[in-house]
């Protein structure tokens, strides 16, 4: 799969993604998978879409990241633990640069979840019936549209309707467009100056 | 009302209450190191945030950087350009940096506490998930993404969910040849690697109590290899005595007691409640090696792999169900990482290795998680040792813990490995094969030229 470079990340309020999907079976598959260490070697994130698992696609021509039945798929269908390990935050943006617009699956690492919500990617989480039909559906028919409710968490795939949630804040998040918080974060700033002047590391012992 | 220490430090750092829900948490400490920096820095340049508290960011360079020779400009041009791009990073936003040219350098989760930067009761962030190593001294410490680093850089402050507790004991004492190591990977063996997602680790018991510092790190620091974002130790009289006299800790005398009184208000109280509580007992603990392609994926020495098979972790190391690791011929033996690249490390590992010498076929590396690890090795003499036995001393770094430097296993080599993760192509290689367990554990394996249990070898060794 060539994927095509696009804007880093949407911007603004997220309250929909629809795309077609690919689905990535596997537990507990962690980011130097997603994007091995050596692509690290590098001052802007730039170009890492190329990287993408690149050395299981390598290792298995056979591997989904290498069908091209799926190419152009926007939506990624996991299983537990994705993006374990490393916090790389890497590993998100290879995603989004390659076109990935949400994540669904059963569990995800926290920082990788985080990262992701960071970049306006929303990870959802199923339950794992529900995210095996619905890897088993799109492996059968490819073109099938995914369609995602950030506000719901309900997900429709053909004939197919499922319930996932995403945590709370991260959902508001995405739907207010303050899914990147530094703004909220620089916002009032003489609080954070007293909290620092109270803590007595700071102020001096 | 009795809390937690997480309780008790996420509630003294709380800015407020974000409209997302999420709290507004103020940064104590915040490391930073050449990999997950650039473009954290390069988004505070885009839209013109300046760094706040440039005083409570400290830098250094540890993934890149070789091991041979520390001659700048370093001989990868992209390895050159990320330090350089570091060194500006930190001089135009007055951030201190500790370059390899600098006495203080080194692996950054081995540098926080060794200068006495780690502290009990603060909030660390670092762009690296085994950020929890820094949980040892009684911190709040996590790894965090790029986009976090610069919301830390630009405010000091990240927005966050609270996590639940979950209070680990381990109960009794460890038998000779077992380490915190083992330990820990007995500990994710039994959890899961994804156990500990939603919690924050409290280890506790007498084990703990007992154990050093340098032991409680190796144990917070796999934290994350279990799930968990954040592990921790209560700090008491062992992080108090660890702690007095190092170069960023309080220095007066009164300064000090005033420290060690707070730190001791912001441990869990005795009658503190948690979300979850799980019992180990540490007699029953074995020296452990992993045989699969995550840290869960372990047996004691003694044992066949018996775990759900899991076939591709197999056939991508080579194992059968049943079959054991011990016995297993090694091609590469690696000392060090934030995980177990400590002096105590190598002090142990130098009592198996003296006398002996690394078997013909094996490549063996040694290196100090620090400069100040390495001076500190020099001066008793273990490098020596070391050298004698045929271990290549290199200088400090991160090195073939994750192999972003020149050291990388090639093709199919299987490594014995001190370090924390054996994910597949974590070493450098993409084929290449990690096996966790020790740094006894990896010395005796070296000499061996194959896996064995380090307690035979410990038999005659004094205690
Ligand atoms: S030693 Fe290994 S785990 Fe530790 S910071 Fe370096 S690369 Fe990461």
């Amino acid at each position: 799969m060539s994927p095509q470079p696009q804007a880093p990340s949407p911007m603004g309020p997220v309250c929909q993604v629809s795309g077609r999907g690919l689905p990535l079976k596997g537990h507990d598959i962690d980011t130097d998978r997603i994007m091995p260490a050596r692509f690290l070697v590098a001052v802007s994130f730039e170009g890492l879409e190329q990287h993408l698992f690149e050395d299981d696609r390598k290792a298995d021509p056979g591997h989904v990241f290498n069908d091209t039945r799926f190419n152009g798929a926007s939506i990624l269908v996991v299983n537990t633990n994705f993006g374990c390990g490393s916090s790389r935050e890497h590993a998100p943006q290879g995603l989004v640069r390659a076109g990935y617009r949400a994540i669904v699956g059963e569990s995800f690492s926290e920082i990788f979840q985080g990262n992701s919500a960071m970049l306006g990617m929303p990870c959802f989480v199923a339950s794992h019936e529900d995210v095996e039909r619905l890897q088993t559906l799109i492996a059968k028919t490819p073109e099938t549209v995914i369609a995602a409710d950030i506000a719901s968490g309900a997900i429709t795939a053909g004939s197919l309707t499922l319930n996932a949630v995403l945590p709370p804040a991260l959902r508001d998040g995405f739907l207010s467009g303050q899914w990147n918080p530094t703004a909220m974060l620089l916002a009032d700033f003489d609080q954070v100056r007293n909290v620092a002047a109270r803590l007595p590391y700071v102020r001096g012992f | 009302m009795a809390a937690t220490l997480f309780q008790k430090v996420w509630d003294a750092h709380a800015v407020r209450v974000l409209p997302s829900g999420q709290t507004q948490l103020f940064v104590g400490l915040h490391l930073v190191h050449e990999v997950t920096s650039p473009q954290a820095f390069d988004m505070l340049r885009q839209n013109g945030w300046k760094v706040p508290f440039p005083e409570r960011t400290f830098a250094t360079a540890d993934h890149i950087v070789p091991t041979l020779s520390q001659k700048r400009p370093f001989l990868d041009m992209m390895a050159e350009q990320m330090m350089g791009s570091l060194e500006r990073n930190c001089r135009d936003a007055s951030i201190k940096l500790w370059a390899p040219d600098n006495d203080n350098q080194g692996v950054v989760h081995v540098i926080g506490p060794e200068l006495g930067l780690t502290q009990p009761g603060m909030t660390i962030a670092c762009g690296d998930s085994h950020t929890s190593t820094h949980g040892a001294l009684g911190a709040i410490a996590f790894g965090i993404g790029t986009s976090q680093v610069r919301d830390v850089l630009a405010s000091q402050c990240l927005a966050l969910d609270p996590l639940k507790v979950r209070r680990i004991d381990i109960t009794g004492r460890l038998s000779r040849g077992v380490f915190a190591k083992d330990v820990i990977l007995t500990i994710i063996r039994r959890l899961g690697v994804h156990g500990g997602v939603g919690f924050a680790y409290e280890y506790g018991g007498e084990t703990i109590d007992a154990m050093t510092i340098d032991e409680r790190m190796t144990i917070c620091n796999m934290s994350i290899e279990g799930g968990a974002r954040i592990g921790y130790a209560n700090p008491d009289q062992t992080t108090f005595d660890y702690l007095r006299g190092r170069p960023f800790a309080p220095q007066t005398g009164d300064a000090f007691e005033h420290a060690v009184a707070w730190w001791r208000e912001m441990a869990s109280d005795p009658h503190a409640r948690y979300d979850d509580r799980v019992t180990f007992n540490a007699a029953t603990i074995e020296p452990t090696v992993t045989w699969g392609i995550n840290p869960g994926q372990s047996v004691a020495v003694s044992e066949p792999i018996d775990a759900a098979p899991d076939d591709e972790a197999l056939a991508f190391m080579g194992f059968k169900p049943g079959s054991r690791v011990q016995g297993t011929r090694i091609d590469v033996a690696f000392i060090g990482s934030c995980t177990n690249g400590r002096l105590s490390d190598l002090e142990e590992a130098a009592r198996i290795v003296k006398g002996h010498h690394v078997a013909k076929h094996v490549k063996a590396l040694i290196v100090p998680g620090s400069r100040a690890v390495s001076r500190a090795a020099e001066a008793i003499g273990l490098h020596e040792v070391f050298i004698a036995a045929g271990f290549e001393w290199r200088g400090a770094g991160c090195s073939m813990c994750l192999g972003m430097n020149p050291d990388k296993l090639e093709g199919q080599q299987v490594s014995a490995s001190s370090s924390n993760r054996n994910f597949k192509g974590r070493q450098g290689s993409p084929t290449g094969r990690t096996l966790l367990m020790s740094p006894a554990m990896v010395a005796a394996a070296a000499i061996a030229g194959e896996v064995v249990d380090v307690r035979e070898m410990l038999e005659g060794v004094p205690a």
